[in-house]
């Protein structure tokens, strides 16, 4: 029984992940580019939660709703003025960039609320589901089910709309993509902006959790859900969700093993090696058709 | 008058110039061929008409306008569509979903589905394997795949970049016969070919490339003709 409500707290943390993880991974599918700023995009919309809290307390809905929006428009102005120019230049030029908007971020968010963090409880869902000796809490069951409902919608939404299937055709060839009629920057801005929606919304499972917010909040989650990323195979929408449900259910069992729980962070990170060492294009990733 | 026209392009990759100010002219209702050796510069001459390549100078004139500087999918939306080199089929999409995307601009659903029912008449072959990714497809059916999605958008020009390379002789001549039936049935062709002999055999102009120029011109029976194309692309 232990067991099983583990696993379910990992599967509910590797959503988490995985929600922040498909941001990474589309952007760098059809973008060609990894965006090392998108981490910083989950504190953002925390802050603007928090704000939103003080501004209007008794609703959270709305409040969530107000930094998804803010964080979906975020990431869109980000592309339209620090990548898009750059489109084309050479890749090094563009993490740079990226690195430097990642720190831009940080630091406004720093001088903005100052370092103390913040204590933010977005949604307060107590209380356990108790079957038998089983008990799940109520908020990883809520988690849960919003991430295989946000995963849900955006496979549909790959696979069954036109834009969806822009998307893939722009990942796998630009060129090719462009000679369809399809505005190869407008597929990369809807791109972007639901990468960075799906990060805000991530946020707010994050800060069910562990309801503290700092300028650096995004950075770890980060990191880890682009470990989940290049898990799965960067590039591969599926892959983003199988690497990050990996990861998050093999953290939670590795927090609940006392001998190796302080190298939680070193296993995760050791098995990324291995994939790529046995993988090197990751669980489900493809190689790609090199041009002629 | 002239449905498309090249004047005195000029591109460069880095340093290296690739077109060193070439023109040419494509009229309403034919077949130009352009033919060429390894690295003349055909492949870069298409793309530079398509917006895929900025050129350094020179005009692109369709239909009256000019179309240089224009994005792709604009000049797309104009009634121009290329055939690219090597298919470029995306293989991740099935073959229903690869001339879906061919009518990308067209708004019209019912529109699309009745043109794709269209493409199936035409390429049989792409009916029978409509539900299967298109990188699983042979060669010759991702050519055939390439064909149908270009005509998708319902083009006044083709614009082909060596649609023969590497088929089977069979599909060769099936491939020129439906550029042929395509001209036939309204559609202004641009074609790109190593296949000198079977490129002139159906074309009504044709232009022979020599690294980066236009060094030859005439209908396509004077080019199958000339000694000096004989010499050097129809092997004597
Ligand atoms: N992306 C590129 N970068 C640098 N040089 C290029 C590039 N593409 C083409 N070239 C060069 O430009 C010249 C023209 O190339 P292009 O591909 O247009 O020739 P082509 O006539 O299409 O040849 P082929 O018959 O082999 O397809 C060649 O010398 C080639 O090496
Ligand atoms: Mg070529």
């Amino acid at each position: 029984m232990e067991f099983i409500s583990t696993l379910l707290n990992g599967l509910s943390s590797g959503g988490t992940y995985a929600m922040i993880a498909l941001g990474y991974t589309m952007v760098y599918g059809i973008a060609k580019m990894l965006n090392f700023a998108h981490g910083d995009v989950i504190m953002v919309g925390g802050y603007i939660m928090y704000v939103m809290m003080l501004l209007l307390s008794q609703n959270v809905f709305l409040g969530i709703a107000v930094a998804v929006v803010f964080c979906v428009l975020l990431g869109i102005l980000v592309e339209r003025l620090a990548y898009r120019p750059l489109r084309g230049a050479s890749p090094l030029a563009v993490l740079i960039t990226a690195i430097g908007v990642s720190y831009l971020f940080q630091s406004l968010a720093l001088i903005v609320f100052k370092s103390s963090p913040k204590m933010l409880s977005v949604l307060q869902i107590s209380g356990a589901l108790k079957l038998g000796k089983l008990s799940v809490d109520y908020s990883t069951i809520v988690t849960l089910a919003v991430a295989a409902a946000v995963m849900t919608a955006l496979t549909l939404f790959v696979k069954k709309t036109k834009t969806g299937r822009a998307m893939v055709a722009v990942s796998e060839d630009r060129d090719a993509a462009k000679l369809m009629g399809i505005n190869v920057n407008f597929i990369i801005m809807i791109t972007f902006a639901i990468g960075s929606g799906l990060a805000a919304l991530a946020g707010v499972f994050m800060l069910m959790k562990a309801p503290s917010l700092s300028n650096t909040f995004g950075a770890m989650p980060g990191i880890k859900a682009f470990t989940a990323a290049v898990i799965g195979g960067i590039g591969s929408i599926p892959g983003a969700m199988v690497g990050g449900i990996l990861l998050g259910v093999i953290e939670a069992i590795s927090f609940k093993i006392p001998l190796i729980a302080p190298y939680t962070d070193a296993i995760e990170f050791s098995i990324l090696i291995i994939i790529l060492l046995v993988k090197p294009t990751g669980l489900l990733g493809k190689r790609r058709r090199e041009k002629v | 008058m002239a449905l498309l026209e090249v004047k005195d392009l000029q591109v460069y990759y880095g340093v290296i110039q690739a077109l060193k100010g070439i023109s040419f002219e494509v009229n309403e209702g034919e077949i130009v061929t352009l033919i060429g050796a390894n690295g003349a510069g055909k492949t870069t001459t298409m793309q530079s008409i398509m917006g895929l390549i900025h050129p350094k100078s020179g005009e692109v004139i369709y239909d009256g306008q000019s179309i240089v500087g224009m994005p792709t999918n604009k000049i797309v939306q104009l009634g121009m569509t290329q055939v690219p080199e090597g298919r470029r089929v995306f293989s991740e999409l099935t073959v229903y979903e690869n001339l879906l995307m061919g009518a990308y601009i067209n708004k019209d659903r019912s529109k699309v589905k009745s043109d794709i029912e269209e493409v199936y008449t035409l390429f049989p072959r792409l009916g029978e394997r409509k539900g299967q990714l298109a990188g699983m497809l042979s060669g010759g059916e991702q050519q055939m795949l390439a064909m149908g999605r270009a005509l998708m958008s319902h083009p006044k020009l083709m614009m082909l970049d060596e649609p023969s390379m590497g088929l089977a002789p069979i599909l060769v001549s099936q491939v020129f016969d439906m550029i042929k039936h395509l001209n036939e049935t309204g559609t202004t062709i641009l074609l790109v070919e190593q296949n000198a002999e079977k490129a002139l055999s159906i074309a009504d102009r044709a232009y022979v490339m020599e690294i980066g120029e236009i060094t030859l011109s005439g209908t396509g029976k004077e080019l199958a003709e000339s000694d000096k194309v004989k010499e050097a692309y129809l092997g004597g």
